[in-house]
This record gives C-alpha cells, structure tokens and sequence, in this order.
C-alpha cells in the first residue's frame, strides 16, 4: 500500500522528532563522554585536563559501585513485582461491577498525580517517622514496638514508596486490557466448568502478556532514574545507594563532575543491559 | 473536554508571555537564594521594610538546606549568576572567597560597624583577612536539658558537664514507659547532620581527621572510642530511630517534651524556650558542650551568612541589603516586634552587651560556647586544616556525608563499629589520593 | 452480554474495592487532613480523624510565605505548552510510523525510549554551562523544550500504538475519494484518534507537571514551578507535619481535580497499544 510518494512524506514527517531526539541524546551523551575523560573538579577551578579512563577505573573499583549496581536492581524488581501483581489483580477488581466504580478508580489512580518530593515527604514524615508515624501509631496501639522503617527496613521502604507511585500506572494499562477481554470466551470456559483460578492463568493472563510488558518497559526506565524518593527519605544511606544516586554524590556532593560522567556512562551501560535483557525475555510480546 | 483544556494553557500560555514582559519594566529588584531556617523566613516577613527604606525589591528563593547547597554551588562555580545573594555558612566562605567567586565585602559603611561581628564569626567567614559574607546569625552547641526531669533524678547539671556525666544523666533520666529519651542527639546521615555532630565530638576524645600529611585517620583509637562511647549511650538513652534524626527531628522530639537532653546549636534554645511551640518552654536549662578532660570541648562553630557571588549585576543594591539584614537596626526591628529572644543571635558584640538581651535565659551560655570555639586549633593533635565540625578544604562535604552514611549504618546496627571505621578510612584516602592530598 | 450478578455479589465487590481503594489514597486523604489541623493535633498520639479543630492558619502561613499564584501558573504553562508541543510534533512521526511502517520502525521506537535512560544528575553541569551560555537559566522557554523532549519519546510511542489501532482501509477509501494527505490526517484520522490524544495529553501533563530535577535546578524566580516551592517546606525547622501538608495539598490539589474530571479519558486511552 505504501508508495514511493508516501514513505518519502513519512520521513519528512518523522524527522522532526528523530531530529529533536537525536540532538537531545548526542549533546548529552557526547558531553557526558567528553568530560568522563577529564579530571573536571568545579570547586578547584574546573577542568584540570586529560585523564584518559582514569575516572571509568575509579568509578567501578570504588566500594560503593557494585552495592549499587545491586540496589538499583532489587528496587527496579520490587517495584515491578510489586506493581505488577498487585496491579493485575486490582485491576481485575475493578472490572467487576460495583457501585461506585468511578470514584473507587479515581482513588487508586491518585497516587500518580502526586510529585515525587511530596510522596516521599509524606511517606517519611506522616508514616514511617518512627516516633509521630501512622504506622508507630498502629504499631503501639497493638502492642509492637514501632518498626524504623527507614533504617530496618530501608530498602523495603523505598520500593513501597515507589510501588505506591507506580501501582496506579500498571493497574490503569492493565484495567483497559482486561476490559477488551472477550467475555464469551470466558463465559465459555465457565460452561465448561474451569474454575475462577484456571480462568484467570489460561485466559485472562495469556490476554494480559502484552499489557504487563508495556509496564515493564515503561516503568523499568522511570525506576531506574528514580532520585527524590531517596534523597528525601534516606540520603542514600542504610543500603539504599542506587546507581543514579551514587552518580549524584560523585557530581554533587563530592563536587568532581569527571568521576559522575563516567558513572553516567556506566549507568547507561546498565540500562542498556537491563533493557536487552527484557527485550530478550519479554520482547516477542511486543512483535505480532 | 480536550478543547476547554486546550483553551485553557493557551490562555495561560498568553499570559505568561505578557507578564514575562511586564516584570522587566520593574526597578532594582535583587535575588536571594536561602535556606528555610526560623530566622530566615522571619526576616522574610520583613522584607517590605527593607523595600520601603530603599526601593529595592526582593525576591527570595528559598530552599531546603540541602537543596540550597546543591542549587548555590552549581551556580557560584559555573558563574551562571542566578542569585545576587546566597546564604552560604563558615564551610562554603573561605573556600570560595579564596577562588575569588564572591565579592569581598570591604565597602561597608562606617554605621554598620564591622568590627562589632563577633571576632570568631568574623574570622570563620574571611579569607587572608577579607570579610567575604555577613554572618547573619552565628552558633556553637550546648547542651539543652529538661530542668524538671534532671531534678526528679537526683542530679544537678555543672556548667561545663564532662560526658561521662552526661552518659549516667542520660541513664538516669530516660523512661521508656513514659517516651522519655536520656538523650536526643543527630545520628542523620550528611554532613551537616551526624556528620558535624560525631566530628565535633570526636574533638573532645582526641580524634582528628586527618594527620599532619593529610592521611586518614579513622583507624586509631580515639575514633574507636568516640563512636562506641557514642552508640552505647544513643542505644541505652536514645530515642527509637535515632540514626534518622537531624536538627529537625530533634527539636520537634525536645518540643515535644520527650528529651531529657539534647546537646544542639545553640539558635535551638530560642525554639525550645518559645511557649508557642515547645511544651517544655519553662523547663529548660543549659550548659556548655560536655568534654573530656583533654582540653578540647564538643561544641562547634557555625554561621549562616549573606555572600555576594562575584557574577552578580546587582552589587551594590545586594550589599545594601546585606547591610540591612545582618545590622543592629535589624536586630532592634525583631526585638521590638517579637520580644528579644527571637532576634538573630550569635553575629554581633553589641547584642551581647545589651542588657535587655543579656536577661534573656540563654544568651550568656550562647557567647560562653562561641567564645571557647578555635576553629583554627580545634583537636588535641595538631591538624593541617581549619574547622571545627568540618575540615575547609572542597573535598570535605562529599567525603563526610559518605563517611556519615558508614556510620549511621552502624548506628543502625547494619555493620560493626569496625567495618564503619574502617569503610570510612577507605572512603577518605580515596577520595584524598584523587583530590591529589596523598 | 450481561452476565447475571447477583446484588450479593455486587455488595461484596463494592466493599471490597472500597476498602482497597481508600487504602491506597490514604496517605493522600490524611495529609489533606493534617493540612487542616494545628501542629500539635498533627502529631497527636492516637490520631486524630475529623474530630479537631479545623483551620486554614496552615494555608495562610503558606500563602504569607510564598507566591503560591506563581508557582502554580508556571506549572501549568510549562507542563501544558511542552505537552501540546511535543503532540504537535509527535502526531506527524507517529503517523507516519504507524502508516508507513519499515523494517526500523521497531527499532526507532525502542531508541527513542532509550533517549530517556540517561541519568539526568549526570549531565546537570554540562547543561546547566550550556544554559549559560545561551542565557536561558530560569527561562520557561528552555525547560518548555527540555520538558517536551524528556516526554516526547512517551508522546510518540502512545499515539503510534493508537493509530496503529486505526483500520487502514478507512484511510484507503479515504485516498479514494481524493483526499490529500492533509485531508487525510484532518479529517480522517484526528477525529479517530481524539481519545487516544486526549489520554496522551493528560499522561505527559501529569509526568510534566511532577518532573522535579530540571524543574528545580534550573530555576530560580521566573519559571520556578511547584516543585521549587514543594522544596522550601520539606524539613524546616521545630513542628511542621501540618504546614507541609498544607504544602503540599496546594502543590497537588490542581493536578488531582484535573485527574478527578479527566480519569474516564485516561481510563478509556492509556493503552499504550496493550489491547489487540
């Protein structure tokens, strides 16, 4: 269907955006690689030179890359996991007839609009706080000893902040999947009398596979870069030093913006690697 | 519903273009980055004041403490010349007036007396003798405690405790039934958090951070000792999730009445002894920053002061405000609207010889802690930087926040003292050996 | 179809979604709360739900404090222009990919989400020189553009996956009756294609609107949007549960009454072409 006429318009109608994408990538991808091979210290005057992979060497033998590398990793997968099954099952509930369904999905969906900085503070301060928190309050009331989320249980608190911001945004996709479910073939398979659990892992998840990989995909790159949820509650302490946070520390604390470029790289390198490594599992779902 | 919205960011989108081009028709209007400190916003209040005096306007960014820092030093270095002002402290000061980023504050007038800021301010905030900011209001750190609660355990607090006094205190006033914590103290990771107050304790068992030839020295004995004596004492009186709490988490829990002691900046004691806010306020006693019979107290030195970036436009409408801000009249305008103890203390010499100020509870144990403050000899073993909660040389905020991450993982009972003290050794020759010290 | 659902049944669903669903907007509700109560209620111990003395002192002090007006206005210009930007300039590429579709098609679409993995905190200083250089530091033009481009490989992915969901032969018989390629996208397709649109505009005003790490370090008056101001409340100093929540009920509460009118469009759209 297409001719010659039309590809040639569609490429002059996608090149704005690849052009706009590509620049957006290249000045920052080139700059970043330019000064990881420099020694670039801002509070001593800025660039000092040429250091060749100096600053690669040091990023990935410091002590705290690889701890990081592995923290990026457990929050990126608690959250998914999180999100996912939680979301799937949500929305299976919410495709159920109710009264007040507008209203029920307007409150699970809420948690997305809220910024980062804010969801963090009130999860800090309104919540984990083990002294004036909600749940030292529900803690003491049934006799426990609060719990200090933030150092016990860092980094388990830092994937329920993020699941929490992220869960409405899996259970949206997956609720307008569900709802295209064709409703006689599972009305068929009830006459044939498979029960609710066969119905859902025959049917409802096979329909869903395309779905969940979408969330995946899109929620894997937004974790990964994940940075406000974490400089307010924790600072990066107590085990929870991602990747992107060790980047922050090398530029903006310890002021030596050479060092940060090469975690930057690093860092793309990762995503690059988690990415593939999706592709490879879960890709075929996004051909058809 | 899409085409109401559409409508809707047009128009603002109009508007914003028009009042874009509507705000450079204004006079001299001045930018100034702070941070959200009680006295700050308080002064913010009286901006118009200053407006009125001169017809300069203000505009106030102001930011969290750590935003602030990020947000300033991405400026001052790249020169970009967003702020007129920045609210920097004693760290920031000699560092940058030494690379020339801030412009020296040499032309004040004769009014405003530049020889009344108190001589360890001004000190802290010059380079080669340069005054390079305004201390806006400047503390060291005493110990606050619970006069009540101190007397119902049979003890009396010295006017200079040492810390094993303050260790059995500590003990004997906590009450777990009741959430009565001996102590509150910073355990926060970052290093104007936990990291200032274990430095500055570290001072008084004989702990330095550095050696003659900027080796790390967390591997000897004095360290060992100050963050065992330290987390043995937070674990026996210490409030739940110490290894969290900062400044703020502190005086909220001392407000509250669920301290006995809380050794702090001294700007605290105006918080804790003001009626609106604390519970305690008439039950409040203070003392100097306990030590250990070494010579070197725990108390540190600090000032938030107004710096002109050297990049600005507005040089002389910023050093008119410097001058209103950080002046006697300043004072007197609190003074006279909100009562003496909420002035801004700890900058000038004046304040402290005025006698409605010196009535008020803490101002003399305030000076008395400023005063036995040396940043430039601030350990028992001699060191080759200055500073006493922190070491001014630029490297140092990067490698303590981290070096405070190590501990308060220990606090939090995810490593051993050894392995914190031994990460944060590794940590800081490191980062030293790449900074080109070793 | 109508599948029979006994009232019993209904009720137990209802109940259960409600509880679920209250759960989750929780934190949301009791920070809304908290915004109303003095600093000592806020911290009481047990709780208290509705039963205190409401108030507005949090909101006025807030008010006294920061032009509020300013903050919000700019967050809706630069998340609303940078999102019709990044449409306008998404339609085009995404109809042509989904239309027209080569062998990269696939490719190029991956690579433009990979744009968005580069860590941001990396890069700060070399753009923030950049920005120097072309004098556009605390501009709402430049965070427009850069808020566009972080969103844009989002925008172009959303509405190929619903322009792909367009039947070809429409554009076919379309073609036929002499419609140019104009025509084509004017009449034919934007019609088909609103809800999908729609959905795609709110999403990107929704990630625009809470994009925080350009938005604050770039900024510092003139373009500073709710995330600045969120950042001056964030662990001041003494009591303050009440005055953040205050905070941030205001830095919130516009973009959650839009989602509140919008949700039947973002429940409709947001497909991201998951549904065959």
């Amino acid at each position: 269907m297409a001719t010659q006429h039309s590809r040639s318009a569609a490429r002059i109608m996608m090149a704005p955006a690849v052009f706009l994408l590509l620049v957006w990538m290249l000045v920052p991808l080139c700059m970043t690689l330019w000064f990881s091979v420099r020694s670039y210290l801002p509070l001593r005057g800025g660039d000092q030179g040429f250091v060749g992979l100096e600053n690669f060497s040091r990023f990935i033998t410091s002590s705290a890359f690889w701890p990081a590398v592995q923290t990026t990793l457990i929050i990126v997968g608690g959250v998914l996991v999180i999100s996912i099954v939680l979301g799937v099952l949500l929305a299976i509930l919410l495709d159920q007839p109710m009264w007040g369904q507008g209203v029920v999905r307007i409150l699970v969906i809420a948690p997305f609009f809220v910024m980062p900085t804010v969801t963090a503070l009130v999860w800090k301060n309104m919540f984990m706080d083990p002294t004036n928190g909600m749940f030292a309050h529900l803690w003491r009331f049934f006799g426990a000893d609060p719990v200090v989320w933030l150092t016990d249980a860092s980094v388990l608190s830092i994937i329920v902040i993020v699941s929490w911001q992220w869960l409405p945004f899996a259970t949206l996709i997956l609720l307008t999947a569900i709802q295209s479910l064709d409703s006689e073939q599972l009305e068929a398979a009830e006459m044939d009398g498979a029960n609710p659990v066969a119905r859902f892992f025959f049917i409802a998840l096979p329909h869903l596979s395309r779905a969940i990989t979408i969330v995946i995909l899109i929620q894997t790159i937004f974790v990964l870069a994940v940075f406000a949820e974490i400089f307010v509650t924790t600072g990066g302490a107590f085990g929870t030093r991602t990747l992107t946070y060790l980047i922050y520390q090398r530029v903006l604390e310890s002021q030596n913006v050479g060092l940060g470029s090469a975690g930057g790289v690093y860092a793309i390198i990762l995503a690059n690697i988690v990415a593939i490594f999706l592709m490879r599992i879960v890709g075929k779902n996004l051909d058809n | 519903m899409t085409k109401t919205f559409g409508a809707l960011l047009g128009a603002t989108a109009l508007c914003a273009i028009a009042s874009s081009a509507a705000a450079d028709a204004h006079a001299t209007t001045i930018t100034i980055a702070t941070v959200n400190n009680g006295d700050m916003i308080r002064m913010q209040g009286y901006t118009d004041v200053f407006t009125e005096e001169t017809g300069i306007a203000v505009e106030w960014v102001t930011l969290e403490e750590n935003v602030l820092r990020q947000r300033v030093t991405t400026d001052i270095t790249t020169n970009g010349g967003q702020f007129d002002i920045m609210t920097i402290g004693m760290y920031e000061t000699p560092i940058w007036g030494a690379n020339g980023w801030l412009v020296p504050l040499d032309g004040l007038s004769e009014e405003y007396n530049v020889d009344d800021i108190l001589p360890a301010m001004r000190g802290g905030l010059s380079h080669d003798g340069t005054l390079y900011a305004a201390p806006f209001y400047g503390e060291s750190s005493m110990v606050m405690y619970r006069t009540d609660l101190m007397e119902a355990a049979g003890l009396e607090m010295p006017a200079a405790p040492t810390w094993e006094f303050i260790r059995e205190a500590a003990a004997a006033m906590t009450n777990r039934d009741a959430d009565i914590n001996g102590i509150c103290l910073r355990g926060k990771p970052g290093w104007g958090e936990g990291g200032a107050f274990i430095t500055a304790m570290s001072n008084s068992f004989g702990a330095r951070w550095f050696d003659m030839d900027w080796n790390a020295q967390f591997d000897t004995q004095p360290w060992l000792d100050t963050l065992t004596f330290y987390n043995d004492m937070m674990q026996e009186s210490g409030p739940a999730g110490f290894a969290t709490n900062g400044f703020n988490e502190n005086l909220s829990l001392f407000q509250q009445g669920l301290c006995g002691m809380w050794i702090d900046a001294t700007v605290a004691a105006s918080f804790v002894t003001n009626p609106n806010d604390s519970t305690v306020a008439d039950s409040v006693g203070f003392a100097l920053a306990p030590d250990n019979g070494l010579g070197r107290r725990s108390n540190w030195l600090w000032a938030w002061a107004l710096a002109i970036p050297a990049g600005t436009q507005q040089q002389d409408a910023a050093l008119q405000f410097i001058e209103w801000a950080t002046s006697t009249s300043y004072i007197d305008l609190v003074a006279e609207n909100e009562g003496w103890a909420n002035v801004p203390p700890g900058a000038r010499t004046s304040l402290y010889e005025n006698p409605n100020y010196i009535e008020v509870p803490f101002a003399q144990m305030t000076l008395d802690s400023i005063l036995s403050a040396d940043p430039t000899n601030p350990t028992v073993d001699p060191v080759p930087y200055v500073g006493i909660q922190f070491a001014a040389i630029p490297e140092f905020a990067g490698i303590a926040t981290e070096v405070s991450q190590e501990f308060s993982a220990f606090y939090a009972g995810q490593q051993t003292v050894e392995e914190a003290l031994a990460n944060a050794q590794a940590i800081t020759n490191e980062a030293m050996e790449a900074a080109g010290y070793r | 179809m109508a599948r029979a659902v006994t009232t019993q049944r209904k009720a137990l669903n209802t109940a259960i979604a409600w509880s679920i669903g209250l759960l989750i907007f929780f934190p949301i509700l009791w920070t809304i709360l908290t915004s109303f109560k003095t600093e000592a209620e806020a911290i009481a111990n047990p709780p208290v739900f509705l039963f205190f003395d409401w108030t507005l002192e949090n909101y006025a002090v807030v008010q006294e404090r920061s032009n509020y007006m300013r903050f919000l206005t700019n967050s809706v210009i630069l998340a609303g222009v940078s999102t019709i930007l990044g449409i306008l300039i998404a339609v085009p590429a995404a109809w042509s990919m989904a239309f027209v579709p080569s062998k990269r098609t696939k490719d190029i679409l991956l690579w433009m989400l990979s744009t968005k993995m580069l860590p941001a905190v990396g890069v700060l200083y070399p753009i923030y020189l950049l920005c120097i250089q072309l004098g556009v530091l605390d501009n709402r033009l430049a965070l427009i553009v850069i808020l566009m481009l972080i969103n844009l490989p989002i925008i172009v992915w959303m509405l190929y996956t619903y322009f792909r969901e367009i039947p070809g032969e429409i554009l076919e018989a379309a073609r036929m009756d002499g419609a140019s390629l104009k025509d084509e996208i004017l009449y034919v397709l934007t019609p088909m294609a609103i809800p999908g649109i729609a959905s795609t505009l709110l999403l990107n005003f929704i990630l625009a609107w809470n994009e925080a790490f350009w938005t604050l370090n770039l900024t510092s008056v003139n373009a500073a949007p709710l995330t600045a101001f969120i950042a001056s409340y964030s662990s001041p100093e003494g009591l303050f549960f009440a005055k953040l929540s205050a905070a941030s009920t205001m830095a919130i509460a516009p973009i959650l009454i839009m989602g509140w009118f919008s949700q039947k469009q973002l429940v409709r759209g947001l497909t991201f072409g998951a549904v065959k």
